[in-house]
């Protein structure tokens, strides 16, 4: 499996949740499969999809979920310290790791080789680390929606894309309905 | 009241209600009555563009946030600064301490001093120069300039302004 069957899978479960989609492909194919005014797409700044989702779960009731990826985790790994350290509840943070930069070509992180973002997590104090396997993650995530714990899930899937048309929605336009819906959830 | 404590009751009384740090020698006082404030959610973060990340949740889950941080980072949030806060319009008030200036002990702070104001420049972003004790008064002003505008501005404060080294 790679990361857009496990999107396509997921759509049904997130659909109504507050996403922070990570940049590039995974936004775009997100965008493809299901937009809704919930999704908050990047379309720049690799690296910083967690750091929103733990800023916006922070600071409201809603649950929010972060589909991120291994590239990007490597690019902010800070993130994982700030994340343990002031735990939020409502937030989940997916990441998919499929061992690789999708979005310019496929070429190996270092998740993909010698480095364990399930224990990079742990070890930066993350208590409810899971890893699990591409097949699965839909179930995972149905899981920790489900809960009332910040939990950070670790999807272990296949390199690979699908072509998906760039996201052509400004950006105020993206960050404003996701704001209402925001809104509209904590009313 | 110290001007730190002028500064924290700035950000109280304009509802600024999250702020992330990375610290600085300058920012010290800041930085302690931001956490011991029961009205501000303080989120240190370990570099400034995850920083920016945090604030840019925070003010889509509703709260006013700012960053404190110092003006050697400009240089690795330029492309947060373009791509997040300007692209999607959000207002973001950046509390930066200006190393470098006058009376400044280590030569290598003047090496990004000297290129602070031209990147914020080169970024269209807003720069207020904080160099004597009471430029702080202008605080209230700007935050709610910032607010309004839903744009990053930034709040140089130096040597000069903190009271020496």
């Amino acid at each position: 499996m790679i990361r857009s069957d496990i999107l396509k899978e997921l759509v049904p479960v997130i659909t109504d949740e507050l996403v922070v989609c990570n940049i590039g492909l995974p936004s775009q194919e997100l965008h493809m499969l299901d937009d809704q005014p919930s999704n908050f797409y990047m379309l720049g700044t690799m690296g910083l999809a967690s750091s929103i989702g733990l800023g916006l779960a922070l600071n409201q009731k809603a649950k929010v979920l972060t589909i991120d990826g291994d590239g990007s985790i490597l690019t902010n790994l800070g993130t994982l310290p700030t994340i343990a350290n002031n735990p939020a509840d409502n937030f989940i943070l997916l990441i998919i790791d499929n061992g690789s930069y999708g979005s310019t070509g496929d070429q190996p992180t270092y998740a993909g080789k010698k480095t364990s973002l399930t224990a990079v997590a742990r070890a930066c104090g993350c208590d409810n680390v899971i890893e699990c396997s591409a097949e699965d993650t839909v179930a995972t995530v149905t899981e920790a929606l489900k809960g009332d714990k910040m939990t950070i899930i670790v999807s272990k899937c296949e390199s690979g894309n699908v072509k998906v048309p760039v996201i052509e929605l400004d950006a105020p336009v993206i960050k404003h309905r996701f704001m209402e819906e925001v809104k509209r959830r904590n009313a | 009241m110290s001007i730190s404590d002028q500064i924290v009751d700035s950000l109280v009384r304009n509802k600024v209600e999250f702020v992330t740090t990375v610290p600085c020698k300058q920012l010290a006082g800041v930085i302690e009555g931001v956490e011991a404030s029961p009205d501000i959610m303080h989120v240190p973060s370990n570099k400034e563009d995850e920083g920016m990340g945090l604030c840019a949740g925070a003010w889509m889950g509703g709260k006013r946030p700012c960053i404190i941080m110092q003006n050697t980072a400009i240089g690795v949030t330029i492309n947060t600064l373009a791509t997040l806060t300007q692209f999607y319009q959000m207002p973001l008030p950046m509390l930066i301490s200006y190393r470098g200036e006058l009376g400044e002990r280590v030569a290598c702070q003047v090496e990004m001093a000297v290129h602070t104001k031209a990147l914020l420049d080169q970024l269209n972003i807003q720069t207020y120069h904080f160099h004597r004790p009471e430029d702080v008064s202008e605080m209230d002003t700007i935050l709610n300039h910032t607010f309004m505008s839903r744009k990053p501005t930034a709040i140089l404060t130096d040597s000069n302004f903190w009271g020496g080294y």
